[in-house]
């Protein structure tokens, strides 16, 4: 039977399409792997933002370290140096930042027209579109997240949770990219075009990093500030990271932070952001409904 | 609402913001023919085509492709319908075949599905030998056809397409228009928008003309033009004709028995555009030239031509479609809505 491409014979249509239709989760596979191929390919073929996302964090690293290399030891409470207690900070604003800029893509294929080609398509959920999208930007912050944590080690700093705690550092700078992803996505379907979208990044960029431990323990900050870091949802990403760097006997009961209405331990930690994540993928979902046909 | 219709419209209405954009708008496309949409910018076409592949939400009325209601059922409707619109909806990054792919995997076909229809779009449209470069070094023609193989993929009963020749060159014109054809050719039904008359004229075995947001005339090109009926006659005095030579010339003309209707056609030199009866132009021909002579007016040149599309559309709105056109650019530089 010759499958031409411009058959309408409407019987032997109906016969092929049956044949060819896979299951709704099979086809959301399909559709979303699809879409997270493009992304892949564009990133082979357009590296240069990605390797500037790996550059900055490690100028950072590097720059802040050499400012404070004769900070007393264990002033900042955890580690030898200020290197060991950066890092955790380091690598959770660069995946904070990739997360931002998640959306980025996709405001740019609404405005060159390249959306209509996917709303057109009779994909099982739109939420394939969303889906892809975090993958990708999860996919690509654990490589930056690698990155510096090897840079870390090469400018002296010690993991010492060792081999065992690196799954829950994956897991970690996976809930909160998720999370921060979801809401990018969110903002460029909501947001009416790529310069609203820049603006919204830089407005929650900076603030967002100093208004959490990245920086600074929480116990160095005054109340109010202190208050706002516990709020945060890159306190409870970093704080988990940063303990595991510093200690090696470290357990899932311990306290990691000391926020002034609870003591968290790391599950209590994942299961914030966990929450965080629900909350930021409603909204989104809600988002998509409004604003798509 | 006939079964045998691939896309039946109802009572369409479409609003943005204060704008009125569809405004009780229906059709019916039958099956396997080439269906124009013709109207001037801003009348409504491109949103009436938004609402059909659930682009957008109707505000009110009912939309079916193949039997099937497009609100009720929108994923199935989808897989009917192929788009196409007016800007092309690429990717430069990806090369031609990448981008088939990832349309046929939107569409979910399987594999050995993809890999046939991808190779036969690419001959189909003339695409093999580029389809494993970048589309960004593709030309303007060779992206609308890439476009096209891409709405083609997954076999769709109807391709809906947006003013599929503007801004092409004349080569890449003629070769759409031939693959429209030949598309119609092999049972498909093709319904397309544009504001270009002599695109429609050609193309389209049925028209509907649309101002405004609604359709004010609709069936096949012939029978339109013959009911507005009467010959065209435009008669240029001299290449441009100062304006009271033309307005001498258009009483006289205009007492003649078979001349209907006179306007002075400003934007064209003042040329004079006579609706005449249905006659021999062998006769009326000469006796235009020797009224003009008995006036002393040269004559610059005479064409005569049976209705258009524009005289229907003149007839029905008071506008030609020229005029329409500027009068939507304008009033579109005051507003522009992405």
């Amino acid at each position: 039977m010759r499958d031409s491409l411009l058959t309408t014979d409407k019987v032997s249509q109906d016969v092929r399409l049956r044949a060819e239709t896979p299951s709704l989760a099979a086809q959301f596979a399909q559709e979303t792997f699809a879409l997270l191929r493009r992304l892949l390919i564009q990133l082979s073929r357009r590296p240069s933002f990605f390797v500037g996302s790996l550059i900055q964090p490690l100028m950072f690293l590097v720059l802040f370290s050499a400012l404070f290399a004769q900070v007393p030891r264990g002033l900042f409470g955890t580690g030898d140096s200020y290197t060991e207690f950066l890092a955790a900070g380091v690598i959770v604003f660069t995946a904070f930042g990739s997360a931002l800029n998640a959306g980025l893509p996709l405001v740019f294929d609404r405005e060159f027209g390249f959306l209509n080609r996917l709303l057109v398509a009779p994909l099982a959920s739109r939420l394939s579109i969303v889906f892809a999208s975090v993958l990708f930007i999860v996919g690509t912050s654990l490589v930056q997240t690698l990155v510096i944590g090897l840079a870390s080690l090469a400018m002296g700093a010690h993991f010492a949770g060792g081999l065992e705690a690196l799954p829950l550092v994956v897991l970690t700078v996976a809930l909160l990219v998720l999370g921060f992803g979801a809401l990018s996505i969110g903002l460029a379907f909501a947001l009416p075009g790529h310069i609203e979208m820049l603006a919204a990044v830089f407005v929650l960029n900076l603030p967002l990093v100093f208004s959490s431990t990245a920086l600074a323990p929480l116990h160095f900050m005054p109340d109010w500030l202190r208050l706002v870091a516990s709020l945060n949802p890159l306190t409870y990403a970093i704080e988990p990271i940063r303990y595991l760097f510093a200690t090696s006997q470290w357990s899932l009961t311990a306290p990691v932070i000391a926020a002034p209405f609870a003591q968290m331990s790391i599950p209590g930690c994942l299961l914030v952001l966990a929450a965080f994540d629900t909350l930021a993928v409603g909204l989104v979902a809600l988002i998509l409904k409004k604003k798509l046909a | 609402m006939s079964k045998d219709a691939a896309v039946v419209i109802h009572d369409l209405h479409k609003h943005y913001g204060t704008i009125k954009a569809v405004d009780g708008l229906s059709l019916e496309v039958p099956r396997g023919r080439l269906f124009g949409l013709l109207g001037p910018n801003g009348a409504g076409k491109t949103t009436t085509l938004r609402c059909l592949c659930t682009l957008e939400r109707p505000d009110a009325g009912h939309i079916e492709v193949c039997g099937i209601d497009v609100r009720r059922d929108p994923r199935a409707t989808r897989r009917l319908l192929g788009y196409v619109a007016q800007e092309v909806a690429l990717d430069k990054v990806l090369t031609g075949r990448e981008l088939l792919q990832l349309q046929a995997d939107l569409y979910h076909l399987n594999p050995a599905l993809a890999r046939t229809r991808i190779d036969e779009s690419l001959a189909l449209l003339g695409l093999q030998d580029r389809a494993d470069d970048r589309i960004k070094t593709y030309s303007g023609g060779m992206m609308k056809r890439l476009d096209l193989a891409a709405g083609l993929l997954h076999s769709p009963e109807v391709l809906v397409l947006d003013e599929p020749t503007v801004g092409l060159d004349i080569q890449s014109r003629l070769s759409v228009w031939n693959f429209l054809r030949e598309l119609v050719r092999r049972g498909i039904t093709v319904l397309l928008t544009s504001h270009y008359l002599e695109e429609i004229d050609m193309l389209a075995s049925e028209v509907a003309i649309i101002d405004r947001g609604r359709v004010i005339a609709q069936g096949t090109p012939d029978a339109l033009k013959q009911r507005v009926g009467g010959e065209r006659v435009t008669l240029r005095i001299r290449e441009f004709s100062p304006r009271e030579e033309a307005e001498r010339a258009a009483t006289a003309l205009g007492a003649l028995p078979f001349v209907k209707e006179v306007i002075i056609n400003g934007a064209q030199g003042n040329a004079l555009y006579l609706v005449v009866a249905s006659g021999d132009p062998l006769q009326t021909v000469p006796m235009m030239r020797s009224t003009l002579q008995e006036l002393g007016l040269p004559l610059f040149g005479v064409a005569q031509s049976r209705p258009s599309l524009d005289d229907v559309f003149l007839a029905a709105t008071g506008q030609t479609l020229q005029d329409a056109d500027l009068a939507a650019s304008v009033a579109a530089r005051g507003k522009k809505k992405k």
